[in-house]
């Protein structure tokens, strides 16, 4: 066992886990953060995308040991009021079935907004394409996407 | 985060402690669906001596806060009935939504029947929520009638409160709780349901109510269970399947770090049940699965491991050559009229195994403590749990406890309880509470599978262009089961052809025969069993006896259906079929997406398809473009739907409609599993790929038509005519027949 200090969702973690580890396992089984999910344990399907230094990562292939001070933000900590324009965009919308994988899509969207606020559809599904959605709401997952980047701009004018 | 001992939310287990998990202290509702008996069985409740709480069944308590909780007793695998059979109560019980707090029910005897299979969650439930909703209010009317001393007839109930129509004083349901909590349960009779012209929430789009708790991660799942002192299990089964174990090196398997204990369960010969393997039990999961990768274990595989899906092939195909092993339906004489038709197709079809793959993995959790064992787990059917978990650890169901948690995706395989035996199993021998968690390797490889099939098929047409022959010879999959000392084979789920299958019962010269390969695989409901390929075979055939007939395959279907208004199914267990109401939702799909109106070129087609199953009747369009190096892009689907009176909540609704077309469009093309020396050659999301972003089609157009029958459920009727309206389309498209799955095994390209 290793005690590794981690950034997460802007608050300092101290854990004790084997360095092999994958980030995955220490948010949900030592942190208790489970809203990143478990899907395959492979990074197929993006079901435990979380955020390095914002940059949309699999925690099921990060070993804790190559973290390091990299920030890490999960679904948890992506807006401090739950009220993220793709947080609110998916409940407006009525996005998620099962809901599942819905906190991986959603990291992964937040990501794509960040980089390019006006996406296109194709852009969306460029970069959602990592993201497997099994209910196969895609459809709306799309115009979620669309109408988070609606709110983003709202935001910023008011 | 605090260590919770429920996923879900914190008022709950407060609430079924008073109420229905109450340890039997209470006296309540017996739940005993669609039968119209269940309000006259509606006991007085007892919680009555705890004051100001109204609980006039096991569904519904107000407090004198005026927050009103419903129980969900089905359980939510993403089809969204926690918030659809919820709002059939709250519009009856004229409570507004905002008002309306909603709460899992556990497995409980009070609630009737909690397994969500076959779409039946809304058509066997819908009538006696209605009528629970209606119950409550109208004794809640009653209450502020006695209050105020006046007739009831001059009040009424609207927005979570009684207004008095000639004085305007109003008192809100949490102010009369109290009150209505002493009030005897009306007769049914003294119960009216509202005017469906007043409803203020059914057919509303409404969000899901878990919303919130999905977009910011809350725990909600079954994986998501965490108990104080809680270990983690992994279980490794036979590769090939229902092998056991010879030996295992458990002594270096319990050194290893983070590990507590290894062990072998010997399960048994029941291939959806407890299977024998070897158990891992950790401080952590991934201690568990890291360990795993230590394990090496001797199986004897057994019969099986001699079986691949190539030799079920070559059988098939010999198969095909003999009569069929049973005559499911033999109507007028289906040789001389083949001999005799104008023209004739003969065509094989095929399709293989494949899995579920819902996106959270099987897993539960178990807790032998107090003499009792308390289980949590992501199920679609929680007496099948306790009664597996009864049987075969000879456990008294009064002393199984199960949680049920939020399903990630259900499909069917969580009508299975082979996982939560599992973990109750290894959690007996164990003095902590157990998560097992499967890894994806095993969720993909330990499937109760979607079974493969061989379609042998003959059609004929007459000079008039008229289907006048139909000889269906149906190769499928079964098991050996031993029931009182004799063995017999009994095929997979969806496996079986009913002789009522269409065009059975419509076609004058039929014969549906069907012969069985026994194969080992575990097999299992898959959405919409037996529909979901069954559609896709005979409306391609059907399809091709159209284009060989020169006919529009509109018009050769509409004439197919003919002009009988319902048609009665056979024997005691037939379903009726109403060809009105497909024949509504044909031509309704066929107006919505210009049937026959469109200027196509070559390279795009459109294909057409209907199918009654689960009680609905669903007719689709696909528009679709190939390129000529053969790749497929759907651009739209136009979908008609008549599942009765009433869409509870169109938002679900065409969320199961939408999901159904492209879960339907990736099982088509891309889900294929194989099978060598007894076991599953794919592994996970690389080699068994799932349908995309990319792949959903821009477009899917729903339109309900709103007929004056039964509300029945969506969760699958939606998934069986896509496939064949796609192939049909292709076919029109680019002259290509489709008659093997998944769509790449077969060559679109055109020149």
């Amino acid at each position: 066992m290793t005690k590794y200090v981690l950034n997460i969702n802007g608050a300092a973690q101290t854990v004790d886990v084997v360095p092999d580890t994958p980030l995955l396992w220490v948010l949900r089984d030592t942190l208790e953060l489970v809203g990143t999910k478990f899907g395959c344990g492979a990074g197929h399907c993006g079901a435990c995308t979380v955020h390095l230094n914002g940059v949309p990562t699999r925690s099921c292939m990060t070993p804790v040991s190559t973290v390091g001070r990299k920030q890490i933000t999960t679904i948890e900590g992506l807006d401090a009021r739950g009220a993220h324009p793709l947080q609110r965009a998916w409940q407006e919308l009525d996005v998620p079935q099962c809901g599942y994988c819905q906190a991986g899509q959603i990291m992964t969207a937040a990501a794509l907004l960040q980089e390019n606020p006006n996406p296109t559809d194709e852009e969306i599904e460029g970069a959602l394409a990592g993201n497997l959605c099994r209910c196969a709401t895609y459809l709306r997952i799309r115009a979620g996407v669309r109408r988070a980047a609606e709110l983003a701009k709202e935001e910023k004018s008011a | 985060m605090t260590t919770t001992k429920h996923p879900t939310s914190p008022g709950r287990r407060d609430f079924l402690r008073k109420s229905a998990f109450g340890g039997g202290a209470l006296v309540l509702g017996y739940f005993t669906g669609g039968s119209g008996h269940a309000l006259a069985q509606i006991a007085k409740p007892a919680m009555l001596a705890e004051g100001a709480e109204f609980k006039p069944n096991a569904f519904i308590q107000i407090g004198s806060d005026g927050v009103v909780t419903l129980v969900s007793k089905q359980p939510e695998i993403g089809q969204g009935i926690k918030t659809s059979l919820p709002m059939v109560i709250a519009e009856e019980l004229e409570v507004s939504w905002k008002d309306v707090v909603i709460v899992q029910g556990d497995l409980d005897p009070a609630y009737g029947s909690q397994s969500a299979g076959g779409s039946r969650s809304t058509p066997t439930n819908y009538t006696e929520f209605q009528r629970l909703g209606a119950t409550a209010r109208t004794m809640l009317i009653a209450a502020a009638a006695s209050i105020w001393r006046v007739p009831v007839a001059e009040c009424y109930a609207a927005d979570s409160a009684v207004h008095h129509r000639t004085t305007g004083r109003k008192l809100g349901y949490g102010a009369l709780a109290t009150t209505a909590a002493t009030l005897p349960v009306p007769d049914a009779k003294d119960v009216v349901l509202k005017d469906p012209k007043d409803y203020k929430l059914l057919g509303k789009r409404i969000g899901g109510v878990d919303n919130p708790a999905v977009v910011t991660g809350k725990p909600l799942f079954g994986v998501d269970v965490k108990l104080p002192g809680m270990l983690y299990a992994v279980y490794e089964k036979s590769p090939a399947f229902g092998g056991k174990v010879v030996s295992a090196n458990l002594d270096a398997i319990k050194a290893l770090p983070g590990v507590r204990d290894a062990f072998v369960i010997e399960g048994g010969n029941d291939l959806r049940g407890l299977l024998p393997g070897v158990a891992i039990v950790a401080e952590s999961t991934w201690a568990a699965f890291s360990a795993r990768r230590q394990l090496k274990v001797s199986w004897d595989e057994g019969q099986v491991a001699t079986e691949s899906w190539s030799g079920y092939a070559a059988r098939a195909a010999e198969l095909a050559k003999l009569p069929g092993a049973a005559v499911l339906r033999k109507d007028g004489d289906p040789a001389a009229a083949l001999a005799a038709a104008a023209k004739t197709v003969e065509a094989a079809y095929s399709y293989p195994f494949i899995s579920h793959a819902s996106i959270e993995p099987q897993n539960a959790t178990a807790w032998f403590h107090d003499e009792i064992v308390e289980l949590w787990a992501p199920t679609q059917n929680p007496a099948t749990g306790q009664n597996l978990v009864s049987s075969t650890l000879g456990i008294p169901k009064d002393k199984i406890t199960l949680h049920i948690t939020r399903s990630g995706g259900g499909f069917g395989r969580r009508l299975s309880a082979d996982y939560i035996v599992e973990a109750a199993a290894i959690a007996q021998r164990v003095k902590a509470p157990v998560k097992l968690t499967w890894s994806r390797e095993d969720d993909l490889r330990h499937d109760h599978f979607r079974a493969g099939g061989f379609h042998f098929l003959r059609g004929g047409v007459d000079a008039k262009g008229k289907l006048v022959a139909w000889h269906n010879h149906f190769v499928t999959f079964a098991n050996s089961v031993v029931r009182d000392g004799k063995a017999s084979l009994q095929t997979g789920s969806g496996g079986s052809l009913g002789g009522d299958e269409f065009p059975g019962r419509w076609v004058e010269n039929c014969l549906l025969e069907q012969t069985p390969i026994e194969c080992g695989v575990p097999m299992g409901p898959w959405r919409a069993p037996g529909s979901n390929v069954f559609a896709w075979v005979f409306h391609s055939f059907i399809d091709e006896l159209a284009h060989a007939a020169g006919r529009d395959p509109l018009d050769f279907r509409l004439e197919l259906l003919g002009e009988r208004d319902v048609v009665p199914g056979t024997g005691e267990r037939g379903v009726p079929y109403n060809v009105s109401r497909m024949k509504g939702v044909l031509r309704e799909v066929a107006k919505r997406a210009d049937w026959g109106r469109k200027k196509l070129a070559r390279g795009q087609g459109q294909g057409i398809a209907f199918h009654f199953s689960h009680l609905g009747y669903v007719a689709q369009v696909a528009d679709v473009s190939v390129s000529k190096d053969g790749v497929l892009k759907v651009d739209r689907v136009v979908v008609a739907v008549d599942i009765g009176a009433r869409i509870v909540n169109p938002s679900g609704a065409d969320n199961q409609v939408q999901g159904s077309v492209i879960d339907a469009l990736g099982a088509l093309m891309y889900q294929e599993l194989d099978i060598e020396r007894g076991r599953i050659v794919q592994s996970n999301f690389h080699d068994y790929p799932m349908i995309r972003i990319g792949d959903a089609p821009p477009r899917i157009d729903v339109h309900y038509l709103e007929t004056d029958y039964p509300v029945t459920g969506l969760g699958e009727p939606a998934f069986p005519p896509l496939a064949p309206a796609v192939c049909n389309a292709i076919f029109a498209a680019t002259g290509h027949r489709v008659r093997q799955l998944p769509l790449s095994r077969t060559d679109l390209r055109w020149s």
